[in-house]
């Protein structure tokens, strides 16, 4: 009897703390991840399509946030249709044998109000570095938006190899902006 | 200085004249070439050297057109009346097309995507929007203009050319560059 009521009281309290380990989902249609690179100082702004994630983030409690992501290489645009043909080669993305980046947090810190330290592995072609992403959430409704911007370096991951390895070039930092809308995420 | 401004073209036009006759045919033919190379860093190191040079001579062309108002030519030489006009009609196409040319080339740019940085350090403001249908048409629009420019630079060319070999009337000499110690005479 005894064991049955701890029990459901573990069940009852897991059953209450469900809602906030809940995954949270993306709002496609309203995020985007964007990036800029610089080509002879010529800022060439591009842009995934296809990306999705999985969320399970309470900002009461950063530390226990998985945050995973994939992105559609494929689905990248860029300048010209000159410049997305030649995207998809092996000196650039390759995305024949990679067709998806992607990011698994290690760790969630709140460095502000509605300010948190994404720290976590990067994946593109096949290459992997460890990235610190500052994000800002921003609450409205039911959604979340979670922003930011960070900078990769191109030739850690291989992006422009061969007679493109030149940074005079095409530069070697290429600027990442995201702005990503969720819903189920916990008041901050 | 020239005394007799209408005998000859002032050291300032006659120096614009062929600064910018050099370098209007050095991008047209890099403008030829780069446009049927495969992406390579060569062909975005082209695009970027003729994009520097468009706006190079857009802005030369600014400042000769403002000597041009401020400075009286020569007279025109004997010929025909038709041959006048030609002349002055071609002289004013040029002039249209010294800006016309890089400003759609500018805009092509602009639309595909791609803005303007002079010699890598001067970011032009975009004046279109991006917008891959208004790209293809702003490129058709830039070769046309720097075709037809072509077109009245050959005219231009074989005319002055006319008229130093078949007319033998000096009027080549007008823009052609003297030698300091004779200018001084």
């Amino acid at each position: 009897m005894k064991t049955y009521l701890i029990v459901s009281a573990l069940a009852l309290a897991a059953g209450f703390a469900a809602p906030a380990c809940a995954q949270q989902k993306l709002v496609p249609a309203q995020s985007e991840i964007a990036f800029t690179s610089k080509q002879m100082g010529v800022p060439v702004d591009g842009k995934f399509k296809k990306f999705d994630a999985q969320v399970a983030f309470d900002p009461k409690k950063p530390d226990t946030a998985k945050i995973a992501f994939s992105i559609d290489i494929g689905s990248a645009t860029l300048g010209s249709a000159e410049t997305e043909a030649e995207l998809v080669k092996p000196d650039w993305f390759n995305t024949k044998l990679f067709p998806q980046a992607t990011f698994q947090s290690s760790t969630v810190k709140a460095t502000g109000p509605g300010k948190f330290d994404v720290a976590g592995k990067l994946v593109i072609k096949g290459a992997s570095h460890d990235v610190v992403v500052p994000v800002a959430l921003a609450q409205a409704g039911a959604n979340t938006t979670a922003s930011g911007a960070f900078v990769i370096k191109r030739l850690d991951f291989k992006i422009g190899d061969g007679d493109w390895k030149d940074t005079s070039m095409v530069a070697n930092d290429v600027q990442v902006k995201f702005k990503l809308t969720l819903t189920g995420v916990g008041a901050l | 200085m020239n005394t007799s401004p209408t005998d000859r073209y002032t050291a300032v036009a006659i120096a614009f004249h062929w600064l910018l006759a050099v370098a209007i045919v050095c991008s047209f033919c890099v403008g030829l070439y780069m446009s049927d190379l495969s992406m390579s860093p060569t062909r975005l190191k082209l695009f970027n050297w003729h994009k520097w040079a468009g706006m190079t001579i857009f802005a030369l062309s600014a400042l000769r057109l403002l000597w041009r108002l401020t400075h009286r030519p020569p007279a025109d030489v004997p010929m025909p009346e038709w041959q006048r006009r030609a002349a002055h009609a071609a002289h004013i196409a040029l002039y249209v097309l010294f800006f016309g040319v890089p400003l759609a080339g500018w805009a092509y740019s602009s639309a595909a995507g791609f803005p303007v940085v002079v010699y890598g350090l001067i970011p032009l403001p975009d004046f279109v929007p991006v917008d891959k249908g208004l790209a293809e048409g702003l490129k058709t629009l830039h070769q046309l203009l720097a075709f037809t420019l072509a077109f009245v630079v050959v005219a231009h060319v074989g005319a002055a050319l006319k008229h130093q070999f078949l007319d033998r009337d000096g009027l080549l000499l007008r823009m052609w560059p003297r030698k300091s110690a004779e200018t001084a005479s």
